[in-house]
């Protein structure tokens, strides 16, 4: 249960709001469908999938008369948790394996990355960090103390250095030591800017092509984020061939409806929702139990 | 699809621009393109809905100025109200002018962006003839105490970092240390927080108590979503800032959350963060964009950057072109001046219209291609650079060979650079005293032929 408590406390504004609109009353109105759309474009989801997914539903209820309010929760739910595209492999878990983190500046790839590290170490599993992230000032140091807090050893370069030949490095100091887990934090930057996305694209191609491990690039984004979320992840994509997402900072207020929009608009799986400051608060992340806790109680 | 609201907005008043008048179902219809359009852009749902309705009740009982098409007068109508929602004027900070040092304190969320924006801020500060010092008050995040070091160091600006632990007893030390070292402005900058984080935003508020600061400023991500409301609400009522830093805006998020800001709370928007380097804080302009969001372009931007990076050898140069003629050399130095002003595609997004022209026909201007020109310059001898009329056949597929483009590229180039050198020599005859007016008008009507013909430029 300690998942779904988390999640529930996580998105409890966001189901307070869905909440008013379903005790509005035993039977469903036009205003309800108009303020149903207008809670999930609130919830960052983007205009036109919460047009969808209410259309869509609008159907169902007529198709399997469905009239009441928690009929049509379930019906939500099960709705929006089918837009997501489930992972095939968990590269945390599915050892051994080696896995880029990039995303914007902010979006808190290095906190995910010493999250992880002390999850796997406490898991058992033989763990390296790597530190590509050369451009932000004290990026080095802030991996290091996370490395410490983990007991995972950093292999990195001093500031300025080649983030490419930092990860060819790595990943030869990985497999040197039979390494199962390898996580590389990458510099943050934004999608627009073309020169660091091409220095972005040799770092994952150096990583890809030089590691024995299968090699996996996660998109972090940040809960918050908003329509621009899914140019960024369409960008990173287009340059990077992304496999999945990781979701942090869904303890706050943001209700986190932009995961949807980009998993499904993508068909990237989320692997991890950060819901929390803790180490365990870096969640698996189940389309269900995400939208039921989404949509309200009751199930 | 619509990528920005600009092209959104645009499509919409293209659709209303077809018509001699427009009936209450065509401002309808422009509204609930613009609802779209706003809510894509991340202009909160409630903003939204009320500026909307602003707009149409303004659509239908403005003052129609007859010199304007049904069409431009609903843009005016929105236009104006974007920029009375972003806020009619320019703001500054406001520092107590009897009060040594004065402090400037920065909240947000994490990964806002506060310590790059802090270094910025002293940046600006010292530039103005201020001496400021940091304060490093973020005792989290691990790390955050040396990127402030390190940035400080960048911009020879000193950072206090205290015992590293208590962040209230931090920024006390920091207008000691102030005060020590004659610095007349501390920047605070703080740990990022979540505002249903109790014991972080009672940490703020104790630092606010311990230092009182002249301004507190908030640093808001420019792509934060719809959930900005709830953040900045909180904020305005725990820590009450004073104005917002908005970051990233060098990205494509078309920073709708500044209006959100700006209704939801009334606190101005001060400064825009745009970029990686330390001069990239600028004062924020509510009409310059409320103008870009609606796609007409921030030429007065333009012309801004364009001052900064023009210094007084370049006007030395420019006298140089006109007696001289120009060479391949100039061409270079041009080109590394628009990628000085943040690159052709920023450049060109600022111009009216222009932003559209580019979507449709993305090969024709390029940043890819002013780096091909580049590398042929590069691919040619110092004496070539100077006089191209001396390359001949030979020379040309030397150049081809060197700089890995084809003969025909380099052919252009050369063909292009020929027409500039032609139009200079018109500028040249226009400038010189006694020229006739009519034969000036003539040649400058020519001028703007070559120009439209797309022959005049090599991008």
């Amino acid at each position: 249960m300690g998942l779904l408590d988390s999640l529930r406390s996580g998105l409890q504004r966001s189901r307070e709001a869905i909440n008013e609109i379903f005790y509005m009353g035993g039977e469903v109105d036009e205003d309800f469908w108009e303020d149903l759309e207008d809670t999930l474009v609130m919830g960052d989801m983007g205009a036109e999938v919460a047009m969808r997914v209410t259309d869509d539903l609008r159907e169902q209820a007529a198709r399997e008369n469905l009239t009441r309010a928690d009929q049509l929760r379930d019906a939500l739910a099960r709705r929006l948790a089918a837009e997501f595209p489930s992972a095939k492999r968990d590269p945390f878990t599915d050892l051994p394996s080696c896995v880029l983190f990039v995303g914007i500046n902010g979006a808190g790839k290095t906190t995910t990355v010493g999250k992880l590290a002390g999850r796997a170490r406490e898991a058992g599993a033989s763990c390296l960090i790597g530190g590509a992230d050369t451009f932000r000032a004290a990026a080095i140091e802030q991996l290091e103390v996370w490395g410490q807090r983990a007991g995972v050893d950093v292999v990195t370069r001093e500031r300025g250095a080649d983030p490419a030949s930092v990860c060819y490095e790595v990943v030869e100091e990985a497999e040197r030591r039979g390494a199962e887990l390898v996580l590389i934090d990458t510099a943050g930057r934004l999608h627009t800017s073309a020169d660091l996305m091409r220095e972005l694209a040799k770092v994952v191609n150096v990583t890809r092509k030089r590691c024995q491990l299968p090699v996996a690039v996660v998109l972090v984004i940040d809960a918050t984020t908003g329509q621009n979320g899914l140019n960024q992840a369409r960008e990173f994509n287009d340059a990077l061939e992304l496999d999945g997402l990781i979701v942090t900072k869904l303890d706050g207020t943001a209700k986190g409806g932009i995961a949807l929009a980009i998993s499904s608009q993508l068909g990237l799986p989320i692997y991890r929702i950060g819901v929390g400051e803790a180490i365990d608060d870096l969640q698996t992340f189940d389309a269900l139990d995400f939208c039921r806790a989404l949509v309200g109680e009751g199930m | 699809m619509f990528n920005s609201l600009s092209d959104r907005l645009q499509d919409t008043f293209d659709r209303l621009r077809g018509k001699g008048r427009l009936t209450e179902d065509d401002i309808n219809v422009a509204m609930r393109e613009i609802r779209m359009a706003l809510l894509e852009a991340d202009v909160n749902y409630r903003v939204v809905k009320e500026f909307v309705a602003r707009c149409k009740e303004k659509c239908l009982t403005a003052d129609v100025l007859s010199s304007l098409s049904p069409a431009q007068n609903v843009v005016k109508v929105v236009l104006d109200e974007l920029t009375v929602l972003l806020g009619s004027t320019d703001s500054r900070l406001t520092l107590a002018q009897n009060r040594t040092p004065n402090v400037i304190m920065l909240v947000g969320l994490q990964g806002s962006g506060k310590t790059t924006a802090a270094a910025k801020l002293a940046y600006l500060l010292k530039g103005q003839g201020h001496s400021p010092l940091l304060a490093a008050c973020d005792t989290h995040r691990p790390a955050a105490a040396d990127q402030l070091e390190t940035l400080g160091s960048e911009i020879g600006v000193p950072v206090f970092r205290g015992d590293g632990k208590d962040a209230v007893a931090v920024a006390e030390g920091s207008i000691k240390e102030a005060v020590d070292r004659l610095c007349d402005i501390v920047i605070v900058d703080t740990a990022g927080r979540l505002q249903i984080d109790e014991e972080m935003m009672q940490e703020a508020v104790a630092i606010k108590a311990a230092v009182r600061p002249d301004q507190i400023l908030m640093v808001v991500d420019a792509m934060t979503g719809q959930d900005i409301v709830n953040v900045v609400t909180e904020f305005a009522n725990r820590v009450d800032f004073d104005g917002v830093i908005m970051s990233k805006l060098d990205g494509d998020a078309r920073g709708g959350g500044a209006l959100s800001v700006r209704e939801v709370t009334g606190k101005p928007i001060k400064f825009v963060s745009m970029g990686e380097k330390p001069d990239s804080l600028e004062v924020f302009h509510p009409d310059r964009m409320a103008k870009r969001i609606l796609g007409m372009g921030d030429v007065v931007g333009i012309i801004e950057q364009a001052q900064k990076v023009a210094d007084e050898q370049q006007v030395a140069d420019a006298e140089r072109m006109l007696r001289e003629g120009f060479t391949m050399d100039d061409l270079l130095s041009q080109m590394q001046q628009i990628r000085k002003m943040g690159g052709l595609q920023k450049l060109m997004g600022m111009i009216p219209g222009m932003e559209r022209a580019m979507a449709q026909a993305p090969q024709a201007a390029s940043d890819e291609q002013l780096t091909r020109i580049e590398a042929i310059i590069h691919s040619m001898t110092k004496e070539e650079r100077a006089r191209p009329k001396i390359i001949n056949g030979q020379r040309r597929r030397r150049i081809a060979l060197g700089s890995g483009r084809s003969v025909q590229e380099v052919n252009q180039l050369i063909k292009q650079w020929g027409e500039m050198n032609k139009m200079m020599g018109r500028m040249k005859g226009m400038m010189q005293p006694g020229a006739g007016g009519k034969k000036n008008r003539r040649a400058m009507q020519q001028m703007m032929r070559n120009m439209g013909g797309g022959q005049g430029l090599p991008f």
